[in-house]
């Protein structure tokens, strides 16, 4: 399991890195983390011809933004994502998502924006990015470019990046007014740690007579990409989130997907964990909003 | 592709190798360096027998190329001994304990359970068995490794009475 | 816990807390494994492997791989194969072939097809890629049941059939017992494709001396007679290879037997004139490593009366050994040892049927075939119990073999030495708090949780002999099964112990030292114990069995015996004294009536080695002894109706875990795990311990995690760390245990073995949970592993 050889390329600012993707041609890939590229390299299921080491690029690193929104500099680890107390405060789901997330050593190496340029459909970070409906930035030697999120995943692990464009920034959205917050995460897998077989995630934000008045909901691991459920969302709106209202708004997600199955989990399975991982995000949400309403 | 030069500081020692840019960091520090505490497991970050220090965090030495580590520091677990040559009160509470069997994984286990016990000198059962949970182990079904780290903690705490309140009995 | 057994007061060192010889290399990073052996010049082997389950080779092109610099030699399987005789088989088949590399025909996918010699093992892999392979696929079978079809496609077509072994043993009067009893159950379980997959994959070095016409091998091994195999399949004196057993083994539990890539590597070696070195990838260790575990569908009929008295019992068990048949049939013998369990049942029908098919082959696992036997007993076990709407602990305490009934002898001829079962169980039941136990589970039932109590009982026949090979292969007559120690003290009084096998992680280096220094009194922690090569040292049969604390405990103390008795004869000769008025003390002889006179340590070894005018006439110089020690009650082949007497020796454990499932998803978790565990004498606790807790991890694992799955398409899909699930410290709960000592009569010390035993009783006693957890919705679940969506499937069938 020894990875073909290639070309390397430190890269020390993002226009290197963009020059270096511009001149290396398709078969040039970004290393970040690696978490996910190294072991398919040494599989040899990946094999690209030069990498381009964005480590060093002290401007895609750190954690920042203002009011409306935090931005987290793609190759910031996952492991300072899960500490900052800003991702707490501004993006409380993907606090929580993370900590789902691989393992202390995998986390201390692996990026924020690298899982979500990796774009695996089972994985935590690119499923809270949608689900908060992220803004992306991306450049190439041709300039920056904003992305929405809702276009950016195309398939398996595949995604809108062009070759020569390098994911620099992740926005997420801070919501504000209306209400309090709630954040549900849950996932199913066979061990801990493991990429889940189906994962949901789920924010909510309460007004003070425990009505909702916003709602994101998507789901993972039940199609080559993350998934937005909007119906399900809708069905939570302006209600107060009882439990039949609940277990309706989940079990139309069930409905909305078309899960494929794997040694693991047959779609079947996966579609009726799909609801109950819904369902129970959803609680989890409505349960945490109530109570910081109840202790603010 | 031609070697490249590179420059490691590893266990405070500094050194310069010509290394292809395929070489992982594990295969760099064993055979290059031939610093062979470090194991390979599963070569694909799974199991984290290659667990090693970079920049005072553990990782898995099997998911970098050593040219990655290129101006970095890494300890592994040849840098754990005391500055006397004896063992560190980690190492000595894993044998006191006998937290291992074949003694294959013991150097991943040591190493995230060191840099633990470096940030949170009293950590919960919950937070070890998080510090491990990326390591697995087939001998020993943890018991006695979550043990010995217990056991570590409380008496570095000992040794520095500042730091904290006793959480097991010996 | 208690720590130390109960009849530690007789023993100085021994069953005392004591840290281990080998944990402090260890921790240091000091350990010596296969990986770390390096040579000048060694080359480096990548496999090219089958993608096939079944195809023909017809062309094997190397010229592409030649081309890369670095890359040495490409070899074939028809080269080795005419270079090398075929590897040897547990059972008389022939026409079932096998050579490391394929020759004209690749029986699963992975198969070795070609090896690559080059500078590094990433230049060999660039190699191994443009290999190019004309494979012509064939028909293929990788389900037991249809591989023993009429027109299944064969895998060996020269043996005319899949079916390798057939053989249905009668032992007592099952019909009539049958006829005779109040009830009758029948069921199917299944116990899926498990192994031990150690952390560390199968690495072996190998470098050949022309000068002296000698191969050195450097092994990650765990293998008796392996020596002797490689010489064999590379046509060599035995006495040509040297095996050097001071590798550190980075775990086995059975798997670690790869006499192919030996032979191979071996080979290499020669032709090349340089050393070789062969490391499985991880990817190799999974397929090609030849490693799976038993797979076995089990057809249990049990008969029984209304009281409770289990009867007779008519097992089935039909066991897909993959490709090849290596000693994986054997897997089906040995657990006619403990064919009733620890319990009294009169006879047994016991039909094993072993079946080839296109996957990938088994070798050896922990307990060697007696986990799923277990497993399917405790099975029945508990539907007995459950049928009768009795309590799961009261059936089992009615059928327990009592400890007045020792030596106990089995339908099937094998004599239980010792036990105390009811003890072990009555003591477990209190370490859970029992009644609280069962009050938890119901509470958490009554908040509408499922949650089930398992219950399962186990013995580890231990000491190991190999009355299971003549048993299935006739024309094998063995029924030696020995083990060797040297000890030697030398002129400055330090104790030396020289083994003659590898371990891997089992501790037998604190084993021999603390025997010996229980036997010589002196201090464990100065007697050094050396593991030697294969041309140095005596017999070995290396640990298997659960045999190492019985078998190589008995050697060492064999050997320290004779050391202690020449050291009182030589003061005796001093002293001008019979040698039974002489007390030995710490080393030192001394007058019983007269204390004052004696003769201390350094003086007898000073006359030993230096002072020939003072040694008793005819007297050997020096101190040194060996000792070889044939398996206790070992020495007899089978009768006709397949009875025999197996191991010697029988540990006994109670499990009792506490589990929670999801009701929506299926997911299980163990909330409570306690055990009680009989293995005689504990040599050393902590070592004792550790081997329990691993054990049940271990079968945690192959109860709800692990399988090597295949797909229709004869691939397998668990080929990686990412899909083939080895428990983390986050699946495996805080075991609780208490220990228990019923010395056996037959060993040194009273101990027996229990490298076993955990794996042994978990997948029994975490299926009986998850169906305790079932059971008040009538459901059950008897395959395993148990995975989150089987379950919930069966779940399902309820709420619909």
């Amino acid at each position: 399991m020894k990875a073909a050889a290639f070309d390397y390329i430190r890269a020390s600012d993002i226009a290197e890195v963009c020059q270096a993707l511009n001149d290396g041609g398709p078969d040039c890939k970004i290393i970040a983390g690696g978490q996910t590229l190294v072991p398919m390299m040494a599989m040899r299921l990946a094999r690209p011809s030069i990498i381009v080491d964005i480590n060093a690029v002290e401007e895609l690193q750190g954690i920042g933004g203002d009011e409306s929104s935090l931005v987290i500099k793609a190759c910031t680890r996952q492991a300072a994502a899960e500490r900052s107390p800003e991702v707490r405060a501004k993006a409380p789901l993907l606090a929580k998502a993370l900590r789902f997330v691989g393992h202390p050593q995998t986390r201390n190496r692996g990026t924020v924006g690298g899982s979500i340029a990796n774009a695996d459909p089972v994985a935590e970070i690119p499923l809270v990015a949608l689900t908060l409906d992220a803004g992306l930035v991306a450049e190439s030697a041709g300039g920056a470019k904003n992305i929405d999120i809702s276009g950016f995943f195309h398939g398996l692990m595949e995604t809108s990046l062009a070759p020569d464009e390098c994911l620099t920034e992740v926005h997420l959205p801070v919501w504000n007014g209306g209400g309090v917050i709630g954040t549900g995460f849950q996932e199913v897998s066979i061990r801990a740690g493991d990429f889940a077989i189906v994962a949901a995630a789920v924010q909510l934000v309460v007004d003070e007579s425990g009505v909702c008045r916003r709602a994101a909901v998507a789901l993972g691991g039940v199609a080559p990409t993350p998934l937005r459920i909007e119906a399900t969302a809708e069905a939570l709106l302006s209600s107060d989130l009882d439990a039949e209202t609940v277990g309706e708004a989940a079990h139309l997600a069930a409905n909305e997907i078309d899960p494929g199955g794997d040694v693991h989990a047959s779609a079947e399975y996966r579609r009726r964990c799909a609801r109950v991982m819904v369902e129970r995000a959803i609680i989890e949400a409505r349960d945490e909003a109530l109570r910081r309403a109840a202790n603010p | 592709m031609k070697p490249r030069e590179i420059s490691v500081t590893v266990n405070a020692k500094r050194y310069r190798s010509e290394v292809p840019p395929r070489l992982t960091l594990v295969d760099y520090l064993r055979e290059v360096l031939g610093l062979i505490g470090t194991h390979t497991g599963c070569e694909h970050g799974v199991c984290g027998a290659c667990s090693v220090i970079f920049d005072g965090q553990p990782i898995r030495s099997c998911l970098m190329f050593a040219i990655q580590a290129d101006g970095h520091e890494v300890e592994t677990v040849e840098g754990l001994a005391e500055a006397d040559g004896g063992l560190s009160p980690l190492q000595d509470a894993f044998w006191e304990t006998h937290a291992l069997q074949c003694g294959y994984c013991t150097p991943g286990m040591l190493m995230a359970t060191h840099a633990l016990l470096r940030s949170n000198p009293d950590p919960t059962v919950d937070e070890i068995k998080e510090a491990i949970g990326g390591n697995l182990c087939r001998c020993t079904g943890y018991q006695q490794i979550v043990e010995a780290v217990r056991l570590a903690a409380k008496r570095m705490r000992g040794a520095h009475p500042e730091a904290g309140k006793d959480t097991i009995d010996e | 816990m208690s720590s130390e057994a109960p009849d530690s007061p007789r023993f100085r060192y021994v069953s005392r807390k004591r840290r281990t010889k080998e944990d402090r290399r260890f921790i240091a990073g000091e350990g010596r494994f296969v990986a770390d052996i390096g040579l000048p010049g060694m080359k480096h082997v990548a496999l090219v492997t089958s993608p096939h389950p079944a195809a023909r080779i017809d062309a094997i092109r190397t010229e592409e791989a030649l081309k890369i610099e670095g890359v040495v030699a490409v070899i074939t399987g028809e080269e080795l194969a005419q270079a090398t005789n075929p590897l040897m088989s547990g059972l008389n088949l022939p026409d079932v072939r096998r050579f490391p590399l394929a020759v004209d025909r690749a029986r699963y996918a992975g198969e070795w097809v070609a090896a690559v010699v080059a500078d590094s093992r990433y230049i060999a892999e660039d190699g191994a890629e443009l290999v190019e392979v004309d494979y012509d696929p064939l028909p293929f079978v990788v389900d037991a049941e249809e591989a023993m079809a009429e027109d299944a496609p064969a895998v060996h077509p020269a043996h005319g059939t899949n079916v390798l072994y057939r053989r249905k043993f009668v032992y007592g009067a099952v019909e009539e017992d049958f006829a005779a009893a109040d009830h009758r159950l029948a069921f199917r379980a299944c116990w899926g494709r498990n192994s031990t997959v150690p952390i560390e994959t199968f690495g072996v070095v190998a470098k050949w001396h022309p000068g002296t016409g000698t191969l050195d091998v450097w092994a990650s091994i765990q293998m008796p007679k392996y020596p002797e195999q490689i010489a064999r399949a590379l046509r060599l004196d035995a006495n040509c290879v040297r095996v050097h057993y001071d590798v550190d083994v980075g775990g086995s539990y059975g798997v670690k037997r790869g006499i192919k890539h030996t032979v191979l590597v071996g080979y290499l070696a020669r032709k090349l004139g340089c050393p070789v070195r062969l490391i499985e990838d991880r990817l190799e260790n999974m397929t090609g490593g030849d490693a799976h575990g038993p797979e076995r569908i089990f057809d249990v009929e049990a008969a029984f009366n209304g009281d409770g008295e289990i009867r007779s019992l008519r097992l089935r068990a039909l066991d897909n050994v993959g490709a090849y048949a290596g000693r994986a049939p054997l897997q089906l013998a040995k657990p006619i040892g403990a064919i009733v369990g620890p319990y009294r049942i009169k006879s047994v029908e016991y039909e094993a049927i072993s079946v080839t098919t296109n996957k990938t082959p088994q070798e050896a696992v922990r307990g060697f075939g007696q986990s799923p036997t277990n497993f399917a007993i405790e099975t029945a076990v508990d539907k007995i119990a459950r049928t009768l709407d009795r309590d799961r602990v009261e059936i089992r305490k009615r059928n327990f073999i009592r400890k007045d009934e020792f030596p106990y002898t089995i339908p099937s001829g094998s004599e239980y030495d010792s036990g105390d079962y009811h003890t072990v169980q009555d003591k477990v039941l209190d370490l859970a708090d029992f009644p609280a136990l069962i009050a938890r589970r119901d509470a958490l039932r009554a908040e509408g949780k499922l949650a089930g109590i398992g219950i399962a009982s186990c013995l580890e026949p231990s000491g190991g002999n190999a009355a299971f090979e003549p048993l299935f292969n006739p024309a094998n007559e063995t029924t030696t099964w020995m083990e060797s120690c040297v000890t030697k003290i030398d002129l400055a009084g330090t104790v030396t112990s020289i083994m003659a096998t590898a371990s891997a992680g089992q501790g037998h280096e604190t084993l021999v030292a603390t025997v010996t220094g229980e036997e010589l009194e002196r201090d464990p922690d100065g007697i050094r114990v050396v593991r030697s090569d294969s041309l140095a040292s005596l017999p070995s049969n290396s640990p298997v069995a659960s045999r190492m604390a019985i078998m190589l405990g008995g050697a060492a103390s064999g050997a320290a015996k004779i050391l202690k008795r020449k050291l009182i004869d030589i003061a005796a000769h001093n002293l001008q004294l019979p040698a039974d008025r002489l007390v030995y003390e710490g080393g030192n002889v001394a007058v019983r009536d007269d204390p004052g006179r004696s003769l201390a340590w350094d003086e007898l070894v000073e006359i030993a080695h230096r002072k020939y005018h003072q040694m008793p006439l005819g007297m050997e110089p020096g101190l040194q002894a060996s000792y070889v020690w044939e398996v206790p009650k070992g020495g007899e082949l089978p009768d006709a109706a397949g009875r025999v007497r197996m191991y010697p020796c029988y540990s006994f454990e109670a499990h009792i875990p506490l589990v929670e499932i999801d009701r929506q998803t299926g997911q299980v978790k163990i909330l409570e795990y306690f055990i009680g565990h009989d293995c005689g004498t504990m040599i050393n606790p902590d070592i004792v311990h550790g081997m329990i807790y691993g054990g049940i991890a271990h079968g945690i694992g192959a109860a709800l995690y692990e399988i090597f799955a295949y797909n229709d398409d004869g691939q397998l899909l668990t080929g990686t760390f990412m899909d083939y699930l080895l428990p983390s410290v986050h699946e495996i709960p805080d075991i609780k245990m208490v220990d228990h000592s019923t010395p056996s009569p037959l060993t040194s010390m009273g101990q027996k073995g229990t490298g076993e035993g955990g794996y042994l009783g978990a997948p029994a006693a975490v299926a009986s949970a998850v169906n305790d957890a079932l059971a008040p919705l009538g459901l059950e679940l008897n395959a395993l592993p148990m995975r989150p969506g089987d379950i919930e499937a069966l779940l399902r069938t309820k709420s619909e």
